[in-house]
């Protein structure tokens, strides 16, 4: 076996650029097995390259992942590139080339409803804009220099395009093109960033290296003039659109629904309760299902997000898990969120795992293995950052740096990460990545949240008190 | 060892804060002769007092530590204090706007991210605005007292250069430009690139017989703005009032005989400023600048008050005082006992508060070590706790004494 230094070490997309980017992996003879979309693995060698190593992970991490040197060069698209630059500008990252796939922009998008018929007008107004984003620094940078007066950024883990009007007045968000932003009843205000597929390098691997045999392979490939980074104003005026969102005047009660994991048995759970929702199935998800109460208002946003959006009383009632309600009162203390009803199911335990190679069994164990001196930074790769913070601390474990994943984090152990703070449903995933449980943080299960801050007329009281109630009435 | 202090943190050290105080001292003097009383602002702030236009320019604004707080879960951030100019409009438009006029000062840290880390990330700084102040009377005030503080540290080399917002946004819009490309030019001046305003193409020859000398000359004296002057005379109305104005100031800085250049170019970053700026160097540094800002507090949802301010950089300056490394208490007194016996260390205690209590600075050891840089030294014995030996180093003298009586004779000799 070679040391791990001796490989290039390269870092490959889920998602969306998986399947165009492993086509293109295999039009370049660099032929991982193994990289397709209903894979489990996440390292991968390429055949006849027997110094290269790929790792699968979420594409939002692989700009991180480059930069900071554990993987030398990374595919990606150039959206989450330029999200980090922003924040991070001197970040050691080289953008190579674009590659000729994976076409799409950031738009900044409002909906008809906002009333805005130019883009001056954001500066000009006092109004305290509200801009939710899955990228959080693009829209800050955006912000910035349009000179608004008064905004508030809301990060979102997904779905921004469900935010605005009512919950947002502004969404930064990655498309296809415009034609697809319409669709969504919204209206495309400016392009902040064409965005292809990109090949990207760690600048000291690039200076130092040699990966001349790895990058032959990806030139006959590269786009010979990389795209200029354009702020277009795409025009306004085509205001011939359908408005989708019903008057909000209407929709009293605003529920949030959870998409992913938690959709199916929240699903099945508001049907045993009798609440018939249409649209809200796995097969075509609707992020605005409808029922026969006309007074209830629901979105299907990310389960991540809730907490954040009840806080600032964009919605009433939410189903989240308690771990992210957790991870919410941890980072804000004050926050009005609160636990209404535990819903019982999706339970989930919150673990501290490590490689089954690290010769400890629970957390004393880690602490002293720190202080003996092997290693010098404990490495925590973890989604809860807030959660892992305070348990690092709580357990008197330092130092450490903290590596905030967007999930499937038990991928960068052990080369990326010395701990692993996540969710396990029955440890098969951990075992079968070779990790081993260290300490239970604590039960998680889905809850209904809402807001001690919420002073509402007494009909509304009544309805959400209503709603509680017959959820309720499903835990018996 | 490794160091572990913060990148772009400094420690200030001993010498650091003798040369440190030395600057606030005099500047707090000289603002308090003038009549201005200190203010502290907290160093959090929010966000939104920052990002407005007319506040600090983008490229300012990138380099802010902006933050959400522990209660930041409305998405309201809070910045570590970027600028002094605004946290004392605002504590001004809080506090005090039922007053006309207020004078204030404040030594304060601001803090902005510099990429390399080389370079301080938190500087000092030491600042005065005249919130009320109106008129060519007020700004020549301010130049004055920021002035006198950078002569009564004694710096050399000092430079006073002149410039004026007002005039410079009044040329710009002379080119007549879309609302965008405005700003963008605005954006590139502010940012220190001048060229951008040459580059602009104008029909106007009369503009450009304008930039040229404005741009290229460092006029001496008011004589210099009424040749401009006197050069074109189909101008806007708002550039003649800005030119009118620059040449009211300089005219009163020659009749104070106070020496400046007219450097237009020497203005950038702050987009609050609106009339007569200036910037102070001391052997080509720069140490300090300043100017009118009369559209901030309005701006900010104050009232219609004009303004001006300076501030001092500390950290250049302390660059440019190479104080002496001071002797630490070569006048002072030590009394000194071998060993912290119960009895002896409260002899030595009680008798460092009397010599104390008559303004002696008296330090107290038990250490075995040599005693170096004191001019006295009392030695108390272990066997007779009353029992003192007086040693005067300078003198190379001793005495036995019995009494604190005896000790203040001596040390009054």
């Amino acid at each position: 076996m070679k040391d791990q230094s001796e490989y290039i070490r390269l870092a490959l997309p889920k998602g969306r650029l998986l399947s165009p980017t492993a086509n293109l992996l295999k039009e370049i003879t660099l032929n991982f097995r193994g990289y397709s979309d209903n894979t489990r693995r996440y390292r991968l060698r390429a055949a006849g390259f027997s110094h290269l190593l790929a790792k699968i992970f979420r594409e939002k991490d692989i700009p991180i992942q480059v930069a900071i040197g554990n993987y030398d060069l990374g595919i990606c698209g150039l959206d989450w590139v330029e999200e980090l630059l922003a924040r991070y500008p001197s970040s050691a990252l080289v953008k190579i080339s674009s590659l000729n796939y994976g076409e799409g922009g950031i738009y900044v998008v409002a909906s008809h409803q906002t009333g805005i018929s130019n883009i001056d007008e954001l500066s000009a107004r006092q109004s305290n804009w509200r801009v939710a984003s899955e990228y959080p620094n693009l829209a800050q940078g955006f912000a910035l220099n349009l000179r608004m007066k008064a905004f508030k950024i809301f990060p979102v883990w997904g779905a921004a395009e469900v935010y605005p009007p009512e919950d947002a007045n502004l969404a930064i968000l990655w498309a296809k093109d415009e034609s697809e932003i319409e669709t969504q009843g919204l209206i495309p205000l400016i392009k902040l960033l064409s965005v292809n597929a990109s090949l990207i390098a760690n600048r000291e691997s690039l200076e130092k290296r040699d990966m001349n045999q790895i990058l032959k392979c990806f030139s006959p490939k590269l786009v010979s003039k990389p795209r200029a980074n354009t702020t277009v104003i795409v025009g306004l005026g085509r205001s011939n659109h359908v408005t989708f969102c019903p008057p909000e005047k209407a929709r009293r009660i605003k529920l949030a629904l959870p998409d992913g994991h938690q959709q199916l048995p929240a699903a099945q759970f508001l049907k045993q309760v009798g609440l018939d929702i249409y649209g809200y199935t796995t097969g075509a998800l609707n992020r605005r299902p409808s029922t026969d109460l006309d007074w209830l208002g629901i979105k299907v946003i990310r389960p991540q997000d809730m907490p954040l959006q009840v806080a600032n009383g964009n919605f009433d009632l939410a189903i989240t898990g308690s771990d992210w309600l957790l991870e919410h009162l941890y980072r804000f203390p004050s926050s009005p969120v609160m636990k209404l009803l535990d819903l019982g199911f999706g339970k989930v335990k919150i673990v501290a795992a490590v490689s089954k190679d690290m010769p400890i069994t629970n957390v004393d164990d880690l602490s002293s293995f720190i202080q003996s001196g092997k290693i010098a930074l404990l490495r925590v790769a973890s989604e809860y950052i807030n959660i892992a913070d305070k348990y690092l601390r709580d357990n008197y474990i330092n130092p450490y740096k903290l590596i905030p994943t967007w999930g499937a984090s038990e991928a960068f152990l052990p080369e990326d990460a010395d701990l692993l703070i996540d969710n396990i449903q029955t440890g098969k995933t951990l075992a079968q990545h070779d990790l081993k449980v260290i300490d239970v943080l604590f039960e998680s299960t889905a809850c209904l949240i809402g807001s001690k801050d919420n002073v509402s007329p007494p009909d509304k009281k009544e309805k959400t008190e209503f709603l509680i109630q017959a959820l309720r009435r499903g835990l018996l | 060892m490794e160091s572990q202090r913060c990148k772009g943190m400094r420690d200030l050290l001993r010498k650091d804060m003798a040369c440190f105080r030395h600057i606030e001292d005099a500047f707090r003097t000289c603002c308090t002769r003038w009549g201005y009383q200190e203010v502290r602002t907290p160093t959090l702030e929010y966000l939104h007092l920052f990002t407005a236009t007319g506040t600090l320019t983008p490229s300012k604004l990138n380099k802010t530590y902006s933050f959400l707080d522990w209660d930041g879960w409305s998405g309201e951030r809070v910045v570590l204090r970027p600028d002094g100019t605004i946290p004392v409009a605002r504590l001004y438009i809080n506090n005090l706007s039922e007053y006309e006029i207020a004078k204030l000062f404040y030594v304060t840290n601001i803090f902005a991210f510099e990429e390399t880390g080389r370079e301080n990330r938190e500087r000092w700084q030491c600042g005065a605005e005249f919130l009320g102040g109106v008129g060519l009377t007020a700004d020549v005030e301010i130049i004055s007292l920021a002035k006198e503080v950078v002569c009564k540290l004694g710096l050399n080399n000092i430079r006073l250069q002149l410039s004026h917002a007002g005039l410079m946004k009044a040329l710009i819009k002379e080119l007549n430009l879309s609302h965008g490309e405005e700003a963008k030019i605005t954006d590139r001046v502010l940012d220190g690139d001048w060229q951008a305003l040459m580059e602009a193409k104008t029909t106007k020859p009369e503009l450009n017989r304008l930039l040229s000398p404005l741009l290229n000359l460092k006029g001496k004296s008011s004589d210099f703005l009424q040749n401009i002057k006197a050069l074109c005379q189909q101008v806007s109305s708002d550039l003649k009032s800005s030119m009118e104005d620059f040449i009211n100031i300089t005219t009163l800085l020659d009749s104070l005989s106070c020496n400046y250049e007219i450097d237009i170019m020497a203005i950038r970053g702050f987009e609050y400023y609106t009339g007569v700026c200036f910037q102070l160097l001391a052997d080509g540094k720069k140490i300090g600048g300043g100017g009118r800002y009369d559209n901030l507090i309005p701006l900010m949802g104050g009232g219609n008050v004009p303004a001006c301010g300076f501030a001092l950089y500390v950290d250049p300056i302390m660059g440019l005082l190479p104080l002496e490394n001071k002797k630490r208490n070569a006048c002072g007194i030590l009394i000194r006992a071998e060993e912290p016996a119960l009895e002896v260390a409260k002899t030595c205690f009680t008798l460092a508060q009397s010599l104390r209590e008559t303004g002696h600075t008296v330090e107290v050891s038990f250490s075995e070590q040599k005693p170096d840089n004191y001019r006295w030294v009392i030695s108390i014995s272990r066997t007779e706790p009353d029992q003192f030996t007086i040693i005067d180093c300078k003198q190379q003298r001793q005495w036995n004494v019995a009494s604190v009586a005896e000790i203040l004779d001596i040390l009054a000799k």
